[in-house]
């Protein structure tokens, strides 16, 4: 599930969509901002694990001869030199190593550094998410390490819903790469477009089967027509039309999710889902034989 | 003053505010720092006028001269290096251009090379100067292109608003660096609320003055306004759920510039924003 624009609906989509199919495997990757499990309620404890990223540069004082060579041969401008000693910052510094490697008296070295927190939900289905410790950054590899998981621990689920981040770098790719499907939640505004063309070219480099669904169509008609003419242009399927309903947000704020309770958006996602499965069933029976 | 807006959660309104307060202020610099999905530039519909690409230093090898060595494969912490049957490959969308391989190869087989990665573009909208970064499709990371954006920026405007990306990574802590003051933009949902913990940990670590603005307001949500009481965040302003400005942000009009109902919203906005800041940093220095 992407989208390119924030805010458009994945999480919510996304929800429905693994209560409609009943999942056995499922993923929040957008590790910046996770927000799934505060409707996949689960009532038992999570299995939590550090996730270590690159280790961190730490320079010992007692060795450094302050000859500036790191802080000049840094490109993240990670050294810097205070009170006439040179320091780390741990906000600037991607763990490269080139300041180890060039170090002439080697008091420089690479220290383990947890960058966000792995968590395991296991209740006859599994949910993989995680969280980034803030000030970390690059969440790429945390997105990996949750998809990884989930493949661990649920290798033999036929049917898996990746609740994914907006944007097109490098947790998106992280998130697209080795998937069936990408369903993309479109917004009928000229920002949500925009954006929409942006992550279907994303997606496309990877040549992943695309659908398209829009939220609150009905917001915005001028819009919404604007989607379709775009999709059919570039042979893309629309398979759900989700209208704006103020249930949506009454339901996410009792941490539930929209085919819980009885509303329009709950039953546009519900008519959508049937489309999902065929939709998926075609789209791997041509790449099948395109592969042949 | 530079004022950075941000926000966790995608979609609360970053672009609405930011585009509308540097539209209603005597003289702005708006700068996006959405390098991946860059849309202010959709609401001031500037003639850009200046084009500047974004390069980075990616290794290319001498195949002639690489011995087949693999130390540089064995250093890059990044896997952009790989030795596959007799030849050195560069995978340059893995490279996060370090320089390590190319001082250590000790044949000198690896050069720096020139790789296009996105663009800066400059134009201007009646009162606000627009700047916009913008990576191209494809591509991993951003983080070059924002700290161009932000060095780049003149100094001659007395105000600067920082679009952010949405979430807290990287391209978010590069954005709100140089910042002076950040706005938080929340919506009230249990989502909202979430993910504006997350931000608040983020402006705090920065050790950045900020406060709150929500948006798609519709009755006081108590969670969020518990949560703000107890980490004393100051509510700036309120943003009400409303038809007509959904339909007016969809169109891409900025709101400030069709009518003087939302000019006087804004300009009162500002003005308190204005105020706080100047208060908040004089505590802070």
């Amino acid at each position: 599930m992407l989208s390119g624009k924030g805010g458009t609906g994945k999480t919510t989509v996304s929800s429905a969509l693994i209560k409609l199919s009943e999942a056995k495997a499922y993923a929040d990757c957008d590790v910046d901002a996770p927000n799934l499990h505060l409707i996949m309620s689960h009532t038992e404890v999570s299995k939590n694990r550090d996730f270590y990223g690159l280790p961190k540069a730490a320079i010992n004082q007692k060795i450094c001869i302050q000859c500036d060579l790191c802080r000049k041969m840094c490109q993240f401008d990670a050294v810097e030199k205070i009170n006439n000693s040179y320091c780390i910052h741990d906000l600037a510094c991607e763990g490269c190593g080139v300041c180890e490697m060039i170090c002439p008296v080697r008091a420089i070295t690479l220290k383990p550094s947890v960058v966000g927190d792995l968590m395991l939900y296991q209740n006859g289905s599994v949910f993989s998410t995680a969280k980034i410790r803030m000030g970390s950054g690059n969440s790429g590899k945390l997105v990996t390490a949750v998809k990884q998981e989930l493949k661990a621990v649920a290798p033999q689920a036929s049917f898996a819903i990746i609740d994914g981040s907006p944007g097109i770098g490098c947790p998106v790719i992280a998130s697209l790469s080795g998937v069936d499907m990408v369903l993309i939640v479109a917004e009928p505004s000229v920002t949500g477009i925009s954006d929409m063309k942006r992550i279907i070219a994303t997606a496309n480099q990877f040549l992943t089967p695309i659908a398209v669904c829009i939220n609150k169509y009905d917001v915005n008609t001028i819009q919404t027509k604007r989607i379709e003419v775009y999709c059919r242009q570039h042979h893309i399927s629309i398979i759900g039309y989700i209208p704006y309903d103020t249930e949506v947000v009454q339901a996410v704020n009792r941490n539930q999710s929209i085919i819980d309770i009885d509303c329009k958006a709950g039953s546009a996602v519900r008519k959508m889902f049937g489309i999902i499965e065929p939709f998926l069933k075609h789209t791997i029976r041509t790449k099948e034989s395109k592969n042949e | 003053m530079k004022v950075a807006v941000l926000s966790g959660k995608g979609g609360t309104g970053k672009t609405l505010l930011s585009v509308n307060l540097a539209a209603v202020s005597p003289r702005a610099l708006y700068i996006d720092c959405d390098i991946e999905e860059p849309n202010g530039r959709l609401f001031f519909k500037p003639a850009f006028n200046k084009t500047e690409f974004v390069t980075v230093l990616v290794p290319e090898v001498k195949q002639t001269l690489c011995n087949g060595c693999r130390q540089c494969v064995d250093f890059c912490k990044f896997n952009a290096l790989t030795y596959i049957k007799g030849k050195l490959v560069i995978f340059d969308s893995l490279c996060h251009s370090c320089n390590g391989c190319y001082t250590l190869c000790p044949k000198k087989a690896l050069s720096p090379k020139k790789k296009r990665i996105g663009r800066i573009q400059r134009g201007v909208s009646r009162n606000v100067s627009v700047t916009t970064g913008i990576l191209n499709v494809g591509e991993a990371s951003g983080v070059p292109i924002i700290k161009k954006l932000i060095k780049s920026a003149s100094a001659s405007y007395a105000l600067h608003i920082i679009d952010c990306p949405p979430g807290s990574s990287c391209i978010v802590m590069e954005s709100i660096k140089e910042a002076d003051y950040c706005i938080l933009v929340a919506e009230p949902t249990i989502f909202g609320l979430h993910n504006l913990k997350m931000v608040d940990e983020l402006v705090r670590l920065f050790n950045k003055p900020y406060g709150l603005i929500l948006n798609k307001c519709m009755d006081p949500w108590d969670p969020i306004e518990a949560f703000c009481k107890e980490r004393r965040i100051n509510i700036l302003g309120r943003i009400p759920l409303d038809q007509d400005i959904s339909k007016l942000n969809s169109e891409g009009f900025i709101l400030v510039r069709t009518k003087k109902a939302y000019k006087n919203f804004f300009s009162a906005l500002l003005k308190t924003i204005q105020k706080e800041a100047d208060n908040q940093t004089i505590i802070g220095a």
